[in-house]
């Protein structure tokens, strides 16, 4: 039995309702106890701020358009490279590393889990190959459902348990974790070159809107009893006013269930927007922020821009055109037949550009206008908004007000005009920190109860402890050290097993897959059904017994099973 | 027995409807496959066991002393090469670049000599492209570029494209318009609505003509381009401007011919501008059924498609410069392991002749040119026949392919792996 007991701890867990306590964390077997032996390895943390190990909510780092988005890029290849070393493989890339470069800068950062955003059922088979060459994380997959055909005909024949059985049989074929919906009907529409540009447009040829399919699938969503609710990246991303189809999107979200959200909102930064144009887009945060505070069923993310160099990357096709004529820089698109769609174009935030110093004071601003860290999580929509190396600085950003008065001074003059950020006083603690990072997406992801998020004993042993003692520290004045010290664990702890140390990964790691498995009642599977076979046979270009994913793909599957209620 | 739903491991189509009939160790008869895949299934004559080359002759040994010669090989090596790939599955090819990363390699896929300038292309202006189940439910205008599929791809055009059956079209045969660009009337060009011959090593300029056309550039257009009429330009230029969905795909024939990339960056970017009027996109027709896999599995382990060079540490890549053709051709490596490829039947002289200079291993189930110039062979079992593993298709899609029987050779997987563990043990001792 393997024991390893963490000393002199300053433990902040708030799924347990520690807020800050000096303790001793005992590990047995990759789990959490209450004490250890007295053979168990000793870690002294002396005094540095422990936390569950951080969980990204919203990442995309594995699977068809990531790989594309490097393929396309040796440039970016180029700008972040190392050597093999140790147990540590060659790594690549910076806006999007190769798997084992995002795997072990996560794991230097302290995450041990993370849910890739975007994952195409048809080439699912590809995301969990990366998967399993990530290996320092457990991973998730939002399931792509926007352009789902057989969705749309549920929607149009207004058959919510058909919506569900779909869901069921994707999600068990292509081993997802959730539902994810990408500019609902816009992926579709953009088979033919268009898009939706309201939730109450309609989907062409199949005839219904993006609120439609949007409140079908929150509803299937609960049928189901899936872990996470439906994760959604709404309608007009990037389009100057698009807050009015935010609002209107979080208006309609009713409230099913009493353990998370019911609707997540992602990179919310991103569909923020006031203005008409380029010109006169303002920050909406305040707005956004309002409708959020007051409503306990929704949850979002940041989708913080961070100046520089990146690379966009979405299964929204026609937003990324829309780039590519803005910036007239290369462009990758990948339609999916029956399903989804995807663009990559590359990118640069500039501090010189008015709208992307608008852009970076929304996210700031989203965080802290947002009452409850619970209801906010800290992301960029990596590498969307910027690399998750950016992390750390983002931190240091939301704690201390003078480090974002010293940002202020590099920024197009115009900016404050244009967002209300330097108002704001607000300054959040480790506290808020540490909801932000691990314990909100725990919550919101629905898996807590699979030992995530939390150091409670019976959870996993995914630990992050940062070279950073809150106790001597003001995070106000001193943001230099938290951004070093949120950069680079002492110690990363994964399922009992110390895999990184002082930003070195020292063991090759062996992650877990963890899906969700609705156990739907025989009149929902649809594995027989003549209509769903049919669509098979006739439209897809894969047999419908080629298409799941088989096990041998998640070598170690952590299966999520749910009852149905209906 | 019979096993359906099987899939084709020849060429980038991916075909996975065949059914094929097992009897013991063998294939007898295969449905719904073409010239090519019932080939590939019924027509197989398989190396029996490793052989080595002596003073005169070949001589069996066993698959340990194969392997521990390899293993002497590739340790010995200054600049070894590892190359091929393309005909073996995604967990092969992993192994493989963990190989080329320990040792210090190169390591390139046969991208090499097919589709490496349309990588490098892409990775100028970027890929618009779709799954090949966009292009049948909903393409009416496909266009072939450089490319024979009747030929080369058997099943191309009644899988995906002009004989295949479309959500969004009726009657997809008699709705969809077929264009054939190429230097001869192939094949394709017969069953073709529009037939445009061009003069040999014109395709960049006649790229050029129609982006002009398409940005409204009519009067620039002199009165024959590369041996097309102006009045075809035109045509074709109204055709693809009037089509709901245009589906581009393109062959050797432009990868290949005067300009090379540089054809394929102006094919790229005629794509681009008519999405701007309609709906395009633009797929290369990848040739060995997995060579889009070896892509993939290369990026996302080291960062590149192909031609990786491991020797400085990091992986650095420079087409030209850490091309297989260019090393070869330079004499630069000293030993070279050619994995599910011929390098032989494929390469230029000059290379072909330093494969055969220097220790050449090949793991192959089959006798070919390469044979002749190996110092070694090991068989194999064969991907999608006696062994399985993930293979992507030409447009990205990825499926697992089945072993229909249990034969007794080795797969690529566990051959590698033997060499990959000892080639580390000897590293971390060494």
């Amino acid at each position: 039995m393997a024991e390893l007991l963490v000393k002199n701890a300053f433990v902040i867990d708030p799924l347990s309702g520690i807020r800050g306590e000096i303790m001793d964390i005992a590990i047995r077997d990759g789990k959490i106890v209450e004490d250890a032996g007295a053979n168990a390895e000793v870690i002294d943390a002396q005094g540095c701020l422990t936390l569950p190990g951080g969980i990204d909510s919203h990442t995309h780092v594995c699977g068809t358009k990531v790989n594309f988005g490097r393929y396309m890029s040796p440039e970016d290849m180029r700008a972040g490279r190392t050597q093999r070393k140790g147990v540590m493989h060659v790594t690549s890339g910076y806006s999007v590393p190769t798997t084992f470069g995002n795997s072990y800068r996560y794991s230097t950062m302290g995450y041990t889990t993370l849910l890739e955003g975007a994952m195409a059922p048809l080439e699912a088979r590809h995301t969990h190959e990366e998967f399993t060459a990530t290996p320092h994380q457990d991973m998730l997959a939002n399931t792509l459902f926007d352009g789902n055909w057989s969705i749309m005909e549920a929607v149009r024949d207004k058959d919510l348990k058909r919506a569900a059985a779909v869901v069921a049989w994707t999600l068990a074929a292509v081993k997802g974790f959730a539902i994810k919906l990408t500019n609902p009907g816009g992926t579709e529409a953009w088979g033919f070159g268009e898009d939706v540009h309201s939730i109450h447009d309609l989907v062409p040829h199949f005839g219904v809107t993006p609120a439609e399919i949007i409140e079908t699938m929150i509803r299937a969503n609960e049928i189901l009893n899936l872990p996470h609710s439906v994760h959604l990246h709404c309608n007009n991303l990037g389009v100057p006013g698009n807050f009015r189809t935010t609002l209107e999107t979080i208006d309609r979200v009713p409230d099913l269930n009493s353990r998370r959200q019911t609707l997540y909102l992602t990179h919310v930064q991103f569909h923020a927007y006031g203005g008409s144009t380029w010109k006169d887009i303002s920050s909406k945060s305040e707005d956004i922020a309002r409708a959020v505070n007051s409503r306990p069923q929704v949850a979002i993310d940041m989708g913080q821009v961070m100046f520089g160099r990146t690379t966009t990357m979405t299964a929204d096709g026609p937003m990324e055109f829309k780039l590519y004529m803005l910036h007239h820089n290369k462009w990758s698109n990948h339609d999916v037949e029956l399903e989804t769609g995807s663009g990559i174009i590359p990118v640069f935030y500039s501090r010189k550009s008015l709208v992307n110093c608008v852009m970076w004071a929304i996210g700031l601003e989203l965080a802290l206008l947002t009452r409850d860290p619970w209801q906010c999580m800290l992301s960029t929509d990596n590498p969307n908004g910027a690399p998750f190396v950016k992390y750390p600085e983002i931190i240091a950003l939301l704690m201390s007000r003078r480090f974002r008065d010293r940002e202020s001074e590099l920024l197009d003059p115009r900016t404050g005009h244009y967002v209300p950020l330097f108002a704001i006083e607000r300054e959040l603690d480790w506290y808020e920190i540490a909801v932000m990072t691990r314990a909100a997406q725990a919550k919101a992801l629905g898996i807590t109860g699979i030992g995530k998020g939390h150091l409670a004993p019976g959870a996993q042993a995914d630990i992050a402890i940062y070279p950073l003692k809150p106790g001597e520290l003001d995070p106000a004045a001193e943001y230099k050290q938290v951004m070093a010290g949120f950069g680079k664990t002492r110690f990363t702890i994964k399922r009992g097993r110390v895999v990184a140390r002082d930003g070195e990964v020292v063991v090759e790691g062996a992650n877990s897959t963890i899906w969700t498995k609705a156990n739907i009642p025989p009149e929902l599977d649809l594995s027989a059904d003549r209509e769903f076979v049919k669509k098979f046979e006739q439209y897809y270009t894969v047999r419908m017994s080629n298409y799941p994913v088989q096990d041998v793909y998640l070598p170690r599957g952590v299966c999520i099973g749910t009852e149905v209620s209906l | 027995m019979k096993v359906e739903d099987v899939v084709c491991p020849f060429c980038g189509c991916l075909c996975d409807d065949l059914v094929v009939e097992v009897e013991g160790a063998r294939v007898v008869s295969v449905e719904n496959g073409c010239t090519l895949a019932n080939e590939k299934f019924l027509g197989d004559h398989r190396l029996k066991a490793p052989i080595r080359k002596t003073d005169r002759a070949w001589e069996q040994v066993s698959y340990d002393e194969a392997i521990d010669e390899t293993v002497g090989i590739l340790l010995d090596a200054d600049r070894p090469l590892l190359y091929g790939w393309s005909g073996t599955h995604g967990e092969a090819q992993s192994v493989g670049v963990h190989l080329g990363e320990i040792l210090g390699a190169l390591i390139d896929n046969t991208s090499t000599v097919c589709h490496g300038p349309s990588i490098m292309a892409i990775q100028e202006v970027g890929h618009p492209g779709c799954t090949l189940g966009q292009v049948k439910n909903r393409a009416d205008v496909v266009v072939y570029w450089g490319t024979n599929p009747i030929d080369a791809h058997p099943r191309h055009m009644s899988r995906y494209t002009t004989f295949a059956d479309g959500f969004f079209l009726s009657d997809a045969f008699r709705e969809r318009k077929v264009i054939v660009v190429d230097v001869r009337r192939t094949e394709s060009a017969q069953v073709a609505d529009e037939f445009v011959k061009i003069d040999a090593g014109g395709d960049y300029a006649v790229l050029a003509a129609l982006r002009a056309i398409v940005r409204g550039k009519r009067s620039l257009i002199p009165t024959s381009v590369s041996g097309v009429s102006r009045e075809q330009l035109f045509r074709m230029a109204d055709t693809l401007l009037g089509a709901k969905f245009v589906a581009i795909f393109f062959g050797l024939g432009l990868t290949m011919s005067q300009g090379k990339y540089k054809n394929i960056r102006n094919a790229i970017e005629l794509t681009a501008e008519l999405n701007r009027h309609t709906k395009c996109t633009i797929s290369p027709m990848r040739g060995h059924w997995n060579v889009y896999g070896s892509n993939e599995v290369f990026t996302w382990i080291s960062g590149y498609p192909y031609a990786v060079d491991f020797s400085r540490g990091i992986a650095f890549y420079n087409p030209g410069e850490t091309t297989s053709i260019d090393v070869l051709r330079r004499g630069e490596c000293d030993a070279c392991l050619v994995v599910a490829s011929d390098p032989g039947a494929h390469f230029p002289k000059a290379c072909a002749e330093h494969l055969a200079r220097i220790p050449t291993v090949q793991i192959d189930p089959h006798v070919n040119a390469t044979t002749h110039l190996a110092r070694l062979q090991i068989p194999v079992a064969v991907t999608g026949i006696d062994a399985e593993g993930t293979a992507y298709r030409m447009d990205g899609v990825p499926i697992r392919t089945r072993k229909l029987f249990c034969g007794t050779y080795p797969s690529d997987t566990d051959v590698l792996t033997k060499i990959y563990d000892r080639v580390k043990e000897e590293k971390k001792h060494g």
